[in-house]
């Protein structure tokens, strides 16, 4: 029964003619390699372009370096931030049944269905000095949007359903089982988090987390609105490499562009990585949820 | 230590789980909950362990109120019927964690726990597996884990959830016997969950009914074979085969059938009478009080045979006979014989 539903397509029931096979891989290596290959080894043939000297001097450039700090300092702050709210919200959601549960789960994915961009409007009008709460904040000299939180705010916005969708899929998949056992031994709510819950859920909570991380320093649109694009105090990476492409400073905007394309990268071999194991960690859970289903 | 609900009641939406359950087990005695799916035993074990609150009623565990506590107050035994082991510890870390997760001051020293969790891993005969993960267990061996680490806090109750349920035969077979033997070794009050009637009625001290939320008899494995309090227990409690009559002037009448039975005073003139297959007798001639019917299948089972006839109205019957019996009658398919009800288990109803 289990064996059946996981049950994988058989090779040897792949009857397709050669001929199809090799149009249809062609298409898709092709495919690849105009969109995914050649603009990723352009960024670095135009960084490269001047030379490593010219390369090395974009980066170590002041108003660069700032940006990168920013970057940086924006990821720390929002990516811890979103752990902690995705833990709350998964945890809250598979082990509960509450009133506006499936509403919660709905809100979750909306950063995902909203445009950073009018997610970056929706904070300028809440906390511009024009906005809603502006008067109050200039008032007691608050500065958030055109400023360092504004951008965290805007971020924390854009990257938060990452760490939620990823744990709320494995402890949906593990049931909560093994957390009444833990329970019915004696074990208090902190010792059945730390010892059993978060266990279970440690390489989803990874790769929600790296995820974040990616997106957190990559956003553009909604940090684009709130921070206002004051150089080397409210330009973060993405924001960066827009200004130097605007004013034909090709090549340094390439370098700096250079360095998301190689934070891209290692997001995506960690993930591979954890994925894997994060997988196995599902796979295991499986069985026992398919009976679970059956009974 | 003993266990008592009183009044015990639990909806879920407009799903009534449990109606107004009273139930006192003693200090050691081995209990099943018997009953199909949906009939609330599953529930009222989990309102035992403080895993699921009762709207109404209270539980008192060795005499102490227990209904405002959690489960982890309640120091019962429980185990799953999926077993719910920590899948990222060994075996012998599992059965230690309730040991490691006690407050400091009632926690055992490291020697301690790791005699107690030898002692208990050997008890359940699996102390060679003690480094594995429980992936690489079977199922049985994982269920006995499961068992081992709700030994290892002392529980003053053990409560099994369909303990076996997703084992297979054999292995069922297995550690039912083992389960039973362990029981009469340590004697701790246990209660076990299960529909397989054939399961309670092996195990169990006394085996309790239920159905529709409601407890439909409570008695001995005995009592509730030979003397079914309702034809719900008749009917789920081995195999049955049911006779429609009618019930006037202190008579049940089934046909030709008829018992001693007093007319009931709430008007109810129809009957359903039961017989086990043990309790019809098949013979070549009409030795009278029964019917005749037609032989459609018989099958050896052992030191008796199953045999399927049908009555002239088409209806189906089970007969099991001794094996030299069913040879002196010599009967081959198609041919007629007379059965006659032994003893009939005779309930009034409403309409026939």
């Amino acid at each position: 029964m289990a064996s059946t539903l996981l049950a994988r397509p058989a090779r040897r029931g792949l009857t397709e003619p050669l001929i199809v096979r090799l149009a249809l891989t062609t298409l898709a290596l092709a495919f690849l390699f105009t969109f995914l290959f050649v603009p990723f080894a352009f960024i670095f043939v135009e960084a490269l372009r001047n030379g490593w000297q010219a390369y090395v001097a974009a980066i170590e450039e002041p108003e660069a370096l700032s940006a990168i700090w920013l970057t940086l300092l924006v990821a720390a702050l929002t990516v811890p931030a979103n752990a902690a709210f995705g833990v709350a919200a998964a945890w809250a959601i598979t082990r509960f049944d509450f009133r506006g549960k499936r509403l919660l789960t709905t809100l979750i994915d909306l950063p995902f269905a909203v445009s950073p961009v009018v997610a970056g409007l929706i904070f300028v009008q809440l906390f511009g000095r024009q906005g809603w709460f502006g008067p109050w904040l200039f008032e007691h000299d608050i500065k958030i949007i055109f400023a360092v939180p504004g951008i965290v705010l805007a971020t924390i916005f854009v990257s938060f359903p990452f760490v939620a969708r990823e744990l709320i899929a494995v402890m949906e998949a593990s049931g909560r089982e093994e957390e009444e056992a833990a329970s019915l031994l004696g074990a208090n709510g902190w010792q059945m988090f730390r010892r059993v819950t978060l266990p279970n859920v440690k390489w989803a909570l990874i790769s929600g987390v790296i995820l974040c991380t990616a997106r957190a320093m990559g956003e553009f649109g909604a940090v684009s609105v709130v921070s206002g694009r004051i150089r080397g105090e409210t330009t973060t990476l993405p924001i960066h490499v827009e200004i130097l492409y605007n004013e034909y400073a090709f090549q340094a905007s390439f370098a700096v562009a250079s360095l998301l394309a190689i934070v891209a990268v290692f997001t995506l071999v960690l993930q591979t990585i954890v994925e894997q194991r994060n997988r196995r960690i599902v796979d295991a859970a499986v069985p026992a949820l398919v009976e679970k289903i059956q009974n | 230590m003993s266990i008592e609900v009183r009044n015990a009641t639990r909806a879920f939406g407009s799903f009534q789980a449990l109606r107004g359950i009273n139930l006192t087990v003693p200090t050691g005695q081995f209990l099943a909950l018997l009953g199909p799916s949906g009939s609330g035993k599953t529930t009222l074990l989990r309102i035992i362990a403080g895993l699921d609150r009762a709207d109404e009623g209270s539980v008192f565990i060795n005499g102490q109120d227990a209904t405002e506590q959690g489960a982890r107050g309640r120091n019962v035994g429980f185990v799953f019927q999926h077993y719910a082991l920590f899948r990222h510890m060994t075996v012998f870390e599992n059965v230690a964690f309730g040991l490691r997760v006690r407050p400091r001051e009632r926690r055992p020293s490291e020697e301690q726990i790791g005699a107690r969790v030898n002692e208990l891993l050997a008890l359940v005969q699996l102390d060679f597996l003690a480094h594995r993960l429980p992936s690489e267990l079977s199922g049985g061996q994982r269920q006995r884990v499961a068992l081992a680490r709700a030994l290892a806090v002392e529980p003053a109750v053990l409560l099994l959830d369909e303990p076996f349920g997703a084992l297979d035969a054999k292995v069922r077979q297995e550690l039912r016997s083992w389960l039973r033997r362990l029981h009469d070794e340590i004697g701790l009050t246990s209660v076990f969950v299960t529909h397989d009637q054939e399961e309670a009625l092996e195990l169990a001290d006394r085996v309790v009914i239920f159905n529709h939320g409601v407890i439909e008899q409570d008695g001995t494995p005995e009592e509730v074979v030979e003397h079914p309090a309702t034809p719900f227990v008749a009917n789920f409690v081995g195999r049955v085969n049911v006779f429609h009559g009618r019930l006037e002037s202190g008579k049940a009448w089934f046909g030709p059938v008829v018992v001693d039975h007093p007319t009931p005073s709430d008007g109810m003139t129809h009957a359903e009478g039961y017989a086990r297959p043990h309790e019809l007798d098949v013979t070549r001639e009409d030795v009278g009080g029964g019917l005749w019917a037609t032989l459609r299948h018989a099958s050896p089972a052992g030191a008796f045979v199953k045999v399927d006839l049908t009555d002239p109205d088409g209806r189906l019957l089970h007969v099991e006979i001794g094996r030299e019996q069913f040879d002196t009658l010599a009967v081959t398919q198609g041919e007629r014989v007379y059965v006659r009800p032994r003893r009939l288990r005779v309930f009034p109803r409403e309409r026939g």
